[in-house]
């Protein structure tokens, strides 16, 4: 019966959408509108084909609904792949013009690029890692199955939905020009009623939970989804000018707008990059290295202080512009509170290893686990150091800035969710074991000298560049133009999208050895012992 | 204007110290006597459900 209603849904979607596609003022409107059609149109075929099917019974309550889990991880391998992809090839961009070639203008040079890339890696590639996690974390540590039923199909296929919109928009223009916000109106209210779901489904399930206690990783997660919904909403807050137009206007105007920007911007990397992230490292790192976090009660109050704290650090995105003096200095002030909750919990995730250190040695998943919390705890020194006044005005605006974004994001993001799928992928299809360890041996290696040689070019060249831009002559005259810092940085971009290759690399060799696990390593239930022949 | 003059006032005083006091209550809740035992047993949930939920009749112990 539900069906007839879903094909009924489905089939005036697909509908108004053609209709929007025909009215659209622009062209990534129309571009946006056409694959919603599309969309509408497959899905109504396929929930067509399901339908008068008999039900089949429920197995629920009795298993753990791992099916959408297996889709994250694929999705998660995927974006990954193409984002870094993106951004290895924009950095080629910087460094040699030509590659911004004459035939793409207006598609594929630098600026329609770059959010495309900053997108895929954060919200397609980090957004599905986190999504996969967090279901799976969620049944495991609640002992329950996830609520909702199919729910949680529609947050996936949403989340995808949206990641693909978003990314047309850019490549065709449609941008709100907010910093990892771009996308524009009707993406942002897709996205809003698929958070919501997902939060839906996240609460139902630690309701419905068999355990008294709900662990410290769905803390984390929780918090992840809740603030992500709010800085969502607020940030964009704007009107759109045709209901058949990409275009929109904010509501907040000036520095007013800045500031809610970067407080969603700062805790985007807070409770998106974070906090979510911790989550992770709350339930693998326990598991990989089978033993309990360090300690408890640490992670209890490292997850308020995180949250009271994190919320609060925004304003140093703003230092020496027209936000009042008072608010950047107390975003400054807080970004420095800042360190101690992080380096409390980086502490509590190595200290989990006190006692099983040698299986550093031998498991080369826990290896990439550990040294994403190293990294964790690098660029957490870093980002305080940066926040402060003195030191922003020569880093602000250089590539120190994407160096220490870099060393975050490629080494605890992504270290952590390339350990989280070489810990996921062989339970999620019954093997036993993964299919190469040498090959993760390979990944980690090449991932961890990639970023060494990408976060040591951007410091070089960022704290170059901001030195030149501040010197001064005799007379007080400024010594170098902006081209003569453009120049100087050349080898150092060469040098950044080296260590940007190597990084793919590791990352389609994580791919590859992903699918030989599911293809060809030996299933979980009873081998039997192989007999020498006569 | 007056409304955001009261929220302001508001924020930096009743706000701010409901929040303060919140906070300091947590890490004391946190290392209440007692709490120890607790804690190890939140802290093994990871190791308990890994492949099916819990039966029906199992809650909350």
């Amino acid at each position: 019966m539900a069906n007839y209603f879903k094909l009924i849904v489905f089939g005036m979607i697909a509908l108004l959408a053609l209709i929007a596609s025909n009215y659209a003022r622009d062209i990534a409107y129309q571009a946006q509108a056409l694959i919603v059609m599309i969309v509408a149109a497959v899905a109504f075929l396929v929930t067509l084909r399901n339908t008068d099917e008999p039900v089949p019974v429920a197995v629920r309550e009795q298993s753990y609904f791992d099916g959408v889990v297996r889709y994250g991880v694929i999705a998660t391998a995927f974006w990954g792949v193409v984002g870094f992809l993106a951004g290895t090839f924009i950095a080629f961009q910087l460094a040699f013009p030509a590659l911004n070639f004459e035939w793409a203008q207006g598609i594929a040079n630098f600026g329609r690029l770059r959010p495309l890339h900053t997108s895929a890696v954060i919200f397609a590639f980090g957004g599905n890692a986190l999504i996969a996690t967090s279901f799976y974390v969620v049944q495991r540590t609640s002992a329950a199955r996830l609520w909702g039923g199919s729910a949680a199909w529609w947050v996936f296929w949403g989340y995808q939905l949206v990641i693909v919109l978003a990314a047309v928009g850019y490549l065709l223009g449609a941008t709100q020009s907010k910093e990892y916000a771009e996308p524009e109106w009707m993406v942002d209210w897709l996205l809003t009623v698929v958070w919501l779901l997902y939060l839906a489904i996240f609460l139902g399930t630690i309701i419905r939970r068999k355990e008294k206690h709900i662990y410290v990783a769905n803390w984390f997660y929780l918090s992840f989804i809740v603030t992500v919904a709010m800085l969502h909403v607020f940030n964009n807050l704007s009107i759109p000018v045709s209901l058949f137009g990409s275009k929109s206007v904010q509501v907040f105007a000036g520095v007013q707008d800045a500031m809610t920007q970067w407080w969603y911007g700062h805790n985007a990397v807070g409770f998106f990059l974070t906090a979510g992230f911790l989550g992770m490292m709350y339930y693998f790192i326990p598991k990989q290295a089978e033993r309990p976090v360090y300690s408890y009660k640490l992670s209890i109050i490292h997850f308020w202080a995180l949250i009271f704290i994190y919320i609060w650090a925004g304003p140093h995105h703003l230092h020496y512009t027209a936000l009042p003096d008072w608010a950047s200095t107390l975003g400054m002030v807080f970004s420095i509170v800042l360190w101690m909750p992080s380096w409390g919990g980086m502490i509590n995730g190595l200290m989990t290893l006190s006692g099983a250190w040698d299986k550093l040695r031998t498991d080369p998943i826990l290896r990439m686990l550990v040294i994403s919390v190293g990294f964790y705890g690098m660029s957490t020194f870093e980002g305080p150091m940066m926040s402060i006044r003195a030191v922003n005005s020569l880093s602000h605006y250089t590539d120190w800035t994407i160096g220490h974004v870099h060393s975050g994001a490629l080494g605890w993001n992504g270290m952590i969710t390339f350990g989280a799928l070489y810990f996921l992928v062989p339970r999620l299809w019954n093997r036993e074991r993964l299919y190469s360890l040498s090959a993760v041996s390979w990944h980690f290696w090449l991932a961890t000298i990639g970023i060494v040689l990408y976060a040591a070019a951007m410091w070089v060249t960022g704290i170059m560049e901001g030195l030149m831009w501040r010197e001064v002559d005799a007379n007080g005259f400024l010594v170098n133009s902006f081209a003569d810092t453009v120049a100087a940085k050349f080898p150092m971009y060469v040098v950044r999208g080296t260590g940007g290759v190597m990084y793919l690399t590791g990352a389609l060799i994580m791919c590859w050895n992903l699918w030989m696990t599911v293809k060809r390593s030996p299933a979980t239930q009873s081998t039997p012992v192989a007999q020498p022949a006569e | 204007m007056e409304e955001y003059t009261f929220l302001r006032q508001f924020a930096d005083s009743w706000m701010l110290m409901f929040l303060f006091a919140f906070f300091i209550g947590v890490i004391f809740w946190a290392f209440r006597p007692g709490g120890q035992a607790q804690y190890q047993d939140t802290a093994a949930i990871p190791f308990r459900h890994d492949d099916k939920p819990a039966p029906r009749g199992e809650h909350k112990q």
